[in-house]
């Protein structure tokens, strides 16, 4: 059974969203996630400053049998990729909830406007996706 | 090769297998306007025997000429041993397997054939080879502009030094992918590309450059200087070169204080014969923090579970089998049998080799311009050092004299009115190690008597 802790938000394409102290929030896969791809062998993270909409690819997760995009679970700007995952990539699969991929300052009206899931329902729309 | 055909018998038990009636019920799906019901302009089918004397007839109107066009493709001796080790039954698939490391010998060669690839070049990573040098070079652009974050404007500088066919096929391959391609002039006295005409873009967002070396008119551009120019701003360097000439010319890694980014080439002379134009290969390389932008495959060294040695495709998350529209290319390949020969080619030659051919290419080139400079009315284009081909210009209209030329069993170089009409008559000329003294007085002595025929006359 994955581990999905109660405190995150979730998407439906696996992304986990954590708020931050400062307003900004931080983004990763999920340990589901992680644990479908296998053991990751490069992670490329997005650049500060970039604009993204909801739903944008802005990040790759790469394992030695599939590479896959990460969305922007809600529209804002990149305020940091995270630079431990260049020679890291199996930080990912040790702690996908520990090892963020970026992090991203909210548009105006944006969190409100994203499509999230609270742990319980992103638990079982995993139950239901089998 | 085993041919191994469907027989109607064949056909029936698949369809009936499948709850088909005729083969044509497979393609309902598409519809009838979008069918082609017959090609036109392709000729009836024709049998074994009548191809055969069709082909024969059509090799030999192209007689057994003396041969003075490089502008791209070169004409070097190919060792006997090259292609016969090429054609055996166990190398002769023009691909990768599908079940690829079932085949570790294929794996073996294209490896071998990387190593080599990135040892001429000094690069630290080579792919398993491209279609052509062409699209080695759009593809080039594409990657650096992957490659290139720090630059938006897709904006890559092409030299007018470069192969005018390289820069029509990036601008046909990339120019949908909103790349911008924007030429540079040629300084007319000297032939190469001047650092102080990049003046004017100082400032400006620039995602690579493109240097070719030796250029098209066979001149070697100052690379070290336009090198540092670009890494100065940020600007990614693509190199396109010839493999022959490394045995030479510094190897794109070593070009100015960081070494080019990028390099790619045509892989033609290491063991391809001319052949009508194609087909050729590519080759391609990088460093190695940027191979995962990097197009095509890579096979790697590695051990297997009982610890021996054994090759496998690696990085393949990033190929179209896998990553769909978002692969790193979909319009590439890996021309396996070329590069076959072209392995055993480097692997027959060796550094010495290699280094020997190159130097009786420039030799012979030298002694080629040499002879035909004699020749009143005969100049050439630009000062300077040149690898194998040089530009000649002469005081009349050259395609009269070409067809002169040819008309005595010789090709006596590229015309370059249509791509260069300011350079007025000028003609490339090339001479390869395959070229004798007695071949050059023969061009030489015939350039004098059309010249003074014409003259004459």
């Amino acid at each position: 059974m994955s581990n999905v802790p109660a405190d995150l938000k979730y998407t439906k394409s696996h992304e986990w969203v954590k708020n931050l102290a400062d307003g900004t929030v931080e983004i990763g896969i999920t340990d589901h996630a992680q644990h479908s791809l296998g053991d990751l062998v490069f992670v490329e993270v997005p650049d500060a400053g970039r604009v993204v909409k909801a739903g944008e690819a802005c990040a790759v997760v790469e394992s030695v049998k599939a590479a896959s995009d990460v969305y922007a679970p809600i529209a804002g700007e990149i305020t940091a990729g995270n630079p431990q995952l260049a020679n890291e990539p199996e930080a990912v699969n040790t702690d996908a909830y520990a090892a963020w991929l970026m992090r991203l300052r909210p548009a105006p009206g944006a969190v409100a406007a994203a499509a999230l899931m609270s742990a319980a329902d992103y638990e079982k729309f995993l139950a239901a996706e089998g | 090769m085993a041919f191994i055909p469907h027989t109607p018998p064949d056909v029936t038990a698949m369809l009936a297998a499948i709850g088909a009636k005729r083969i044509e019920d497979l393609f309902d799906e598409i519809p009838a306007n979008l069918r082609v019901k017959s090609l036109a302009g392709v000729p009836e089918e024709l049998n074994e025997m009548a191809i055969g004397r069709l082909m024969t007839e059509r090799a030999r109107a192209d007689g057994a000429p003396l041969n003075f066009i490089g502008a791209g493709a070169y004409e070097h001796h190919i060792p006997a041993a090259v292609w016969a080790v090429t054609t055996r039954g166990e190398f002769y698939s023009a691909y990768t397997p599908y079940q690829a490391e079932a085949s570790q010998g294929t794996l073996q060669v294209i490896y071998e054939f990387q190593s080599m690839i990135a040892r001429l070049t000094g690069m630290e990573v080579a792919n398993a080879s491209m279609y052509d040098g062409a699209s080695a070079m759009a593809e080039a652009a594409l990657m650096a502009v992957r490659a290139n974050r720090k630059s938006k404007s897709l904006t890559v500088l092409v030299p007018a030094t470069v192969h005018p066919h390289y820069h029509q096929v990036a601008v046909a391959s990339a120019a949908n992918m909103g790349l911008k391609f924007v030429e540079l002039p040629y300084c007319t006295e000297e032939g190469v590309t001047l650092v102080q005409s990049l003046k004017k873009y100082d400032g400006q967002d620039v995602t690579a450059i493109i240097i070719q070396q030796p250029n098209f008119f066979g001149r070697l551009e100052d690379v070290d200087a336009l090198t540092d120019w670009a890494h100065e701003r940020g600007i990614f360097v693509i190199a396109v070169v010839n493999p022959t000439s490394l045995a030479l010319l510094k190897p794109p890694a070593q070009w100015g204080k960081r070494g080019a980014d990028i390099a790619v080439g045509e892989g033609q002379p290491l063991g391809v014969p001319l052949s009508s134009g194609g087909p050729y290969f590519g080759f391609m390389t990088t460093r190695m923090e940027y191979v995962r932008q990097m197009p095509g495959r890579i096979v790697g060294r590695t051990l297997d579970l009982s610890g021996r040695e054994g090759f496998t495709l690696t990085l393949q998350a990033r190929e179209q089998h896998i990553r769909r529209a978002k692969a790193t290319s979909n319009i590439c390949t890996n021309q396996g049998l070329l590069m076959t020969a072209a392995t055993i080619y480097l692997s027959l030659m060796g550094p010495q080799g290699m280094v020997r051919t190159a130097a009786a290419c420039h030799a012979r080139t030298r002694e080629l311009v040499g002879a035909l400079t004699r020749v009143p009315g005969v100049r050439v284009a630009f000062a300077g050092p040149c690898f194998h081909e040089t530009v000649l210009v002469l005081d009349r209209p050259v395609a009269p004299v070409l067809k002169a030329l040819s008309e005595r069993g010789i090709h006596g170089g590229l015309a370059l009115g249509s791509y260069f009409p300011e350079l007025g008559p000028a003609l490339l000329v090339c001479a390869t190690e395959t070229k004798t003294q007695a071949d050059i007085e023969r061009y030489a002595q015939a350039l004098g008597d059309v010249m003074h025929t014409a003259r004459a006359a």
